[in-house]
């Protein structure tokens, strides 16, 4: 596989939301507005290239019976560097994220391509993995973020696009995301097909 | 691409070394931001505070005081114009009957007990329903929701549903219902204690309490 193909696969063959269901919590947890998400998935995709270069790294000392401890510890450490950075110097960025930072930590979609893919792959194909699942994370919570905000309350990106008034809060509240989620996942596998 | 073999001391050895890597690396970042997360906390803080105060000059001595309701002491933070007089006191108040239990709030008073604005610090309410609250009770176009300029003691600070003078935010009552305690919460710990200082009057230098 070229390193294009690799890079693209992200964003719809192997989409990390659509087509993987990976990182559910983050996902329907954060994505109430376009902003949330697209914030959630760039540090999401921090964290992701970064422990998938690492670990591509360091793929042969670790012992095999203990690597999934290791990865756990090395994204751990990244995702707690991100945490504190972001309250230093982007105080507002954390007030609306703070709470999700140390959820990705648990986002099975960083430990799942560390241990499918940065634990098998040199240094250069690790990182553009990383930073095209990453960048495919990001898209897929923007959108389900955007479809939610507009559905909710008539905004994107908090620009109103029809009055507050007529919006269906259901959307905004938790079983919205699940069906939001659900229709896009949909789509993108009947796009898949074709 | 031979991996290493998995023997005990490989293994106790690589987890060692892997934590202690990942625990030097996070003190070192920690010892970095230490200074400028206080600093943005502070700032926030002083935002609040000017955010919710008419001008002022200078603030006095921030002090602490235990509610009648509440485990927690409030936080007040008296701000003066030039001439020493107090323009008004910012109360960092809460709440833990939150749809989402806890809320933190900057309320703003006038001396004379006006809320004269406030800022939510801190909650975990639903996005879209109760985080409405942030802009809701300060619409200046719709009176029968803005809380600004209002006294606790004159108009009556509940909301509508609980026979109270302040609608609630639509969808929201849980939500209004706490932001509201906490602000009333704010001015009757700021009354009584301005009651016990105007009764040990001409103690302190810095009075200015009417």
């Amino acid at each position: 596989m070229n390193q294009m193909q690799n890079f693209t696969k992200g964003f719809i063959k192997e989409n990390p939301v659509f087509v993987l269901l990976l990182g559910m919590c983050p996902t329907l947890g954060v994505t109430s507005s376009a902003f949330n998400g697209l914030g959630m998935g760039l540090a999401t995709t921090f964290v992701l290239v970064m422990s998938n270069l690492v670990i591509s790294l360091v793929k042969n000392v670790i012992p095999s019976k203990v690597r999934i401890p290791s990865f756990i510890v090395i994204i751990a450490a990244f995702v707690t560097v991100v945490e504190l950075t972001m309250q230093a110097y982007l105080p507002s960025l954390f007030e609306s994220l703070g709470l999700f930072i140390p959820l990705i930590v648990v986002n099975c979609l960083v430990l799942g391509r560390a241990e499918a893919f940065a634990s098998k792959n040199n240094l250069v194909s690790s990182l553009v993995d990383g930073l095209g699942m990453g960048l495919g994370f990001s898209f897929a919570l923007t959108l389900l973020g955007a479809a939610r905000e507009f559905l909710g309350s008539g905004k994107i990106f908090d620009i109103a696009i029809f009055p507050e008034d007529y919006g269906m809060l259901l959307f905004v509240l938790a079983p919205g995301a699940f069906i939001v989620l659900g229709y896009l996942i949909a789509l993108i596998n009947r796009l898949n097909k074709a | 691409m031979a991996q290493k073999e998995s023997t005990f001391l490989s293994m106790t050895l690589t987890l060692f070394v892997v934590t202690l890597v990942a625990a030097t690396i996070l003190g070192f970042v920690h010892d970095l931001t230490k200074e400028d997360i206080a600093l943005a906390k502070q700032k926030a803080q002083e935002k609040a505070i000017e955010s919710v105060l008419p001008a002022f000059d200078s603030l006095g001595d921030a002090y602490k005081l235990l509610p009648e309701d509440g485990a927690d002491s409030l936080e007040f933070f008296p701000a003066y114009d030039a001439n020493q007089q107090l323009v008004g006191t910012a109360v960092k108040t809460y709440t833990k009957n939150g749809f989402s239990g806890f809320i933190s709030i900057m309320a703003g008073l006038s001396p004379e007990g006006d809320i004269t604005g406030y800022e939510v610090l801190e909650h975990k309410e639903t996005p879209g329903l109760g985080s409405k609250m942030g802009a809701w009770f300060k619409d200046e176009a719709k009176p029968k929701q803005n809380i600004l300029g209002k006294n606790p003691s004159t108009t009556k600070f509940q909301v509508s549903k609980d026979g109270g003078d302040v609608d609630a935010i639509t969808a929201s009552t849980i939500t209004s219902r706490a932001f509201l305690d906490a602000v009333v919460r704010a001015y009757k710990t700021y009354q009584a204690s301005a009651e016990d200082q105007t009764q040990a009057s001409n103690h302190t230098s810095k009075g200015g309490q009417s």
